[in-house]
């Protein structure tokens, strides 16, 4: 019965990683806008910056 | 005939690709598009050369058409370096970031296009949209270009910065938010790991060969509950101690009271071994808590409730130095003496003398006349109006902050703060709601004094934490949050969340007239005077399209296309009129002066009138009429019905009849109006002892707007600057006014309906407390169900009396 412990604390500190990932991503200013990113995942992404020959000249 | 009808038709039928207005021409064409302007074609061009053309696949005619052509030298003051700070955020030795804000973003199109704005300029390195904000940070090497190049760049493609004399701070909102996120974050944390290790004491499971594991489990949740105790719940101790401070019993104070004594009285349990205590309950009220005060202050961060006027005015104008070379100076630097060159749409910062050019200021937003007023030279210009027509040259007789302007907005009863001392009803109920729960407390302690004394601290302290009045501040800060969205919705934009309040307390509502019921930007034409014929209206119509004036262009939209363009000897007067050889006809349209004919029936400003001649005959006049906001009759009719409602307007009473049409003949109205009268007036009802709400637009109304209980600004670009006020209101969304005043009354029921059901769990719980039974788990119980369904009860509720508030008025008119 005691294993119980181990996994309690197991759980405890595979939580704890996620509060500070919460934490962390905060202080980082990913919760300052929230309306933006969903407007931006939906732009198409060039695979490379300059991989689109300029033809029209 | 047949071609008549065909550019009719064409006219109907042709948008610009850029911008989605109506194309009065075919001939703009670029690329098999049509144009609107040039100016449109332009931007597109720019987009198509450098493969932007997305631009246009992601959203339908997403471009913003630019009404005048923006001045070479209006970024000039971008050059200055003190001006610069303001928009700098970093810099190091090669890059620079700032930030612009650019009130025309308006959908997917313009973020793409802003955060693809590298394409357009090598040397920027990445930008960066808040989309909400309205805001831009642009990353670029400083070596290369500078800031006025981008704000020119911006501008080119439509989205010019807009720069004024405020700052915009965001910073320590921001900062505020960050760690309220984060309190939330850990309480929720903490609450949801005390509870999965009460488990096995809900479920009663014993172990008795194990007591080391149930201790273990205690401690650990004690050590869980610090941080809820002495970080999470510091804003609410921190408040209930101000509040005590100020000897003011606010609701915040017996909330601390029961997250302390839960709190003590769970950490004498386990250390004494009695029991497990209720760590669970008090994280979760801490956590419900902080959630519900975390939606209820969600803002709105591209408005602005607090605005003065220096965010109306520019940052920068042009000076004329003695060398007659024109340069660009911070508006904050001008000196009495200085020769300003105001161009047309431009304000006039300072008070100023007229020394060159017709003068036609526009005051409507200072002073709320709607017709702009002619000034000629040696008179004074007061600052901040606006010139309609050509450039004008004036000389500063007295510094921004000493305007008269300036000098009206600092007067102390324009800055008056609102009294703030009165309390929601919210802090009433809760007082009388903590009397009655000491009372049983204390009755139920003499009780079991008699009774069976062993039981006195269970009996008591579970009292306490069971019936905590935290479902009461609940339901208020749930009620608010959602109803303060669902107005945001449907186009009311309200302050905070005593606003509401406040609306329901409302019995009197004054209005202003020019810009609130008015439509600024949107006129009726009239026609008197002899009638034209369809080719003489051809022929105007020809005559008034050559002018870029927004009079002509005005008028020659009502006009027919004409189908012969034979125009000879076109001469354009700026600001007094047009002349042209047209068809055969020779027409003059304009002001009295330039057509040589005697001032006619001259009873109102002459400003918005354009008088026609053909062939030296004079015919009749246009005149340009205030066109009324639509629903305006319906929501007075409704409106009047619970509160009386006024007019208080800075313009002459020239629309007497046509007013006291929608207010009724009993209806008081006042005109001319200064914004010192306003005020005035709104103090004598409160003297009167009336709950006044003022809905207002203007510069002119904002003494009136911060006097009255609430001050409402009504806004057809809620990106442009705003008077301080307490909400605002879309331009759009008018004719909801009386709805969404009826809506806002439902607050106090649904706060008092959610506040029953709490009791009812309450009564529950306390029938338990006061036998001293109360198990943890009962209390575990309880504490999230009433919580959660009271956030439902309130959510629901709001929700559903806001569908009634239709957002499209199926009864379209107009007067």
């Amino acid at each position: 019965m005691g294993v119980i412990i181990i996994l309690v604390i197991a759980s405890l500190i595979v939580a704890l990683g996620f509060l500070v990932a919460f934490i962390w991503s905060v202080k980082k200013g990913q919760f300052e806008d929230d309306y933006t990113p969903s407007v931006r995942m939906l732009f198409d992404n060039e695979l490379v910056k300059e991989s689109k020959p300029e033809s029209k000249k | 005939m047949q071609e008549v009808i065909d550019s009719i038709q064409a006219k109907q039928i042709t948008k610009c690709h850029h911008c989605g207005d109506i194309c009065s021409s075919l001939k703009i064409v670029s690329s098999g598009y049509h144009f609107c302007c040039e100016g449109c074609k332009m931007v597109y061009e720019i987009l198509y050369e450098n493969s932007l053309c997305e631009y246009y696949d992601l959203e339908k005619n997403p471009g913003i058409k630019q009404k005048f052509k923006v001045r070479d030298g209006k970024f000039a003051v971008l050059d200055d370096e003190t001006i610069l700070q303001k928009f700098i955020l970093f810099k190091d030795d090669t890059s620079c970031k700032i930030e612009f804000y650019l009130p025309q973003m308006h959908c997917s199109s313009c973020v793409w296009l802003l955060e693809n704005l590298y394409k357009l300029d090598k040397n920027i390195i990445q930008s960066q949209v808040n989309f909400l904000k309205k805001h831009i940070t642009i990353q670029f090497q400083h070596k290369q270009t500078t800031i006025r190049k981008i704000a020119e760049l911006l501008a080119r493609i439509g989205y010019e910065p807009h720069l004024s004399l405020s700052s915009v701070k965001t910073k320590p909102k921001i900062k505020t938010s960050k760690s309220t996120l984060i309190k939330i974050g850990i309480s929720g944390f903490c609450f949801g790991n005390i509870m999965l290790l009460s488990f096995p004491e809900y479920f009663s499971i014993q172990m008795t060969n194990e007591s080391l594991i149930y201790q273990l489990f205690s401690y650990l949740n004690l050590v869980l509950a610090l941080p809820v105790f002495f970080y999470s719940a510091s804003d609410i101790f921190i408040s209930a101690f101000k509040g005590l401070r100020e000897k003011f019993l606010n609701i915040d104070t017996p909330i601390a009271l029961a997250i302390i004594i839960t709190f003590c009285q769970s950490i004498y349990e386990i250390i004494t071994q009695r029991g497990t205590g209720y760590l669970d309950s008090m994280s979760g009220i801490v956590f419900f808590m902080l959630l519900g005060r975390y939606f209820q202050n969600k803002t709105y961060d591209a408005l602005s409730f607090d605005r003065d006027f220096t965010s109306y005015f520019p940052l920068g104008v042009t000076v004329i130095d003695e060398h007659g070379q024109e340069n660009q100076l911070a508006v904050s630097k001008l000196k009495i003496g200085d020769r300003l060159k105001i161009f047309n749409d431009e304000i006039i910062p300072a008070d100023a003398i007229l020394f060159k050019g017709k003068a036609k200021i526009d005051y409507s937003f200072v002073t709320g006349e709607s017709a702009p007023v002619d000034r000629s030279i040696g008179e004074i210009i007061y600052a901040g109006g606006k010139q309609i027509g050509q450039s004008l040259e004036l000389e500063v007789i007295k510094e921004v902050s000493q305007s008269y302007l300036t000098q009206l907005w600092n007067n102390d009863s324009f800055q008056s703060k609102k009294d703030e001392t009165k309390t929601s009803f919210v802090h009433d109920l809760s007082k009388h709601f903590t009397i009655v729960l000491f009372s049983v407390a204390l009755l139920s302690a003499a009780y079991w004094y008699k009774n069976d004394s062993s039981k006195i601290l269970d009996a008591v302290t579970s009292i306490l934490i069971v019936a905590c009045p935290c479902a009461l501040l609940l339901s208020a800060t749930f009620t608010n949050g959602s109803m303060l969205n669902y107005l945001a919705k449907k186009g009311l934009y309200i302050k905070s969340a005593n606003v509401l309040e406040k609306i329901s307390d409302i019995n009197t509502i004054v209005f202003d007239k020019t810009g609130t019921i008015t439509q600024q930007h949107e006129s009726r034409l009239e026609y008197e005077g002899v009638a034209l014929n369809q080719f003489q209206q051809e022929a105007l119509g020809l005559l008034l399209r050559q002018s870029s004036h927004p009079l002509s262009r005005l008028i020659a939209l009502d006009l027919p296309l004409a189908c012969q363009n034979n125009i000879q000897n076109f001469k354009e007067k700026k600001g007094y009129g047009l002349s042209a050889l047209i068809n055969g006809l020779f027409l003059k349209a304009g002001s009295t002066s330039f057509l040589d004919i005697e001032k006619i029936n001259q009873i109102e400003n002459e400003g918005s009138r354009v008088y026609i001649s053909i062939n030296n005959e004079y015919y009749g006049f246009y005149k340009i009429k205030a066109k009324y906001r639509n629903g305006l009759k319906t929501i007075i009719r409704e409106l009047k019905k619970k509160h009386t409602v006024l007019l208080l307007s800075g313009d002459n009473d020239s629309e007497t009849d046509k007013l006291s049409h929608f207010f009724g003949k009993s209806a008081k109205m006042l005109f001319n109006q200064t914004p010192q009268d306003k005020l005035d007036f709104i103090q004598q009802l409160q003297l009167e002892g009336r709950n006044v709400m003022m809905v207002g637009d203007g510069l002119n109304d904002s003494g009136a707007l911060t006097q009255s209980h609430v001050g409402i600004a009504v806004s057809d670009n809620t990106n442009n600057f705003s008077p301080a006020c307490d909400g605002i209101l879309d331009g759009k969304s008018f004719f909801l006014l009386d709805k969404l005043i009826s809506y806002s009354k439902r607050q106090k029921q649904i706060i008092v309906g959610s506040f029953i059901i709490s009791i009812l769990y309450n009564i529950i719980g306390l029938y338990y407390a006061v036998q001293g039974t109360l198990k943890p788990v009962i209390a575990a119980i309880l504490m999230p169900l009433s919580s959660l369904s009271i956030i439902l009860f309130t959510v629901g509720l709001s929700y559903f009396f806001s569908i009634k508030i239709k957002k499209h008025d199926t009864n379209q008119f107009s007067i």
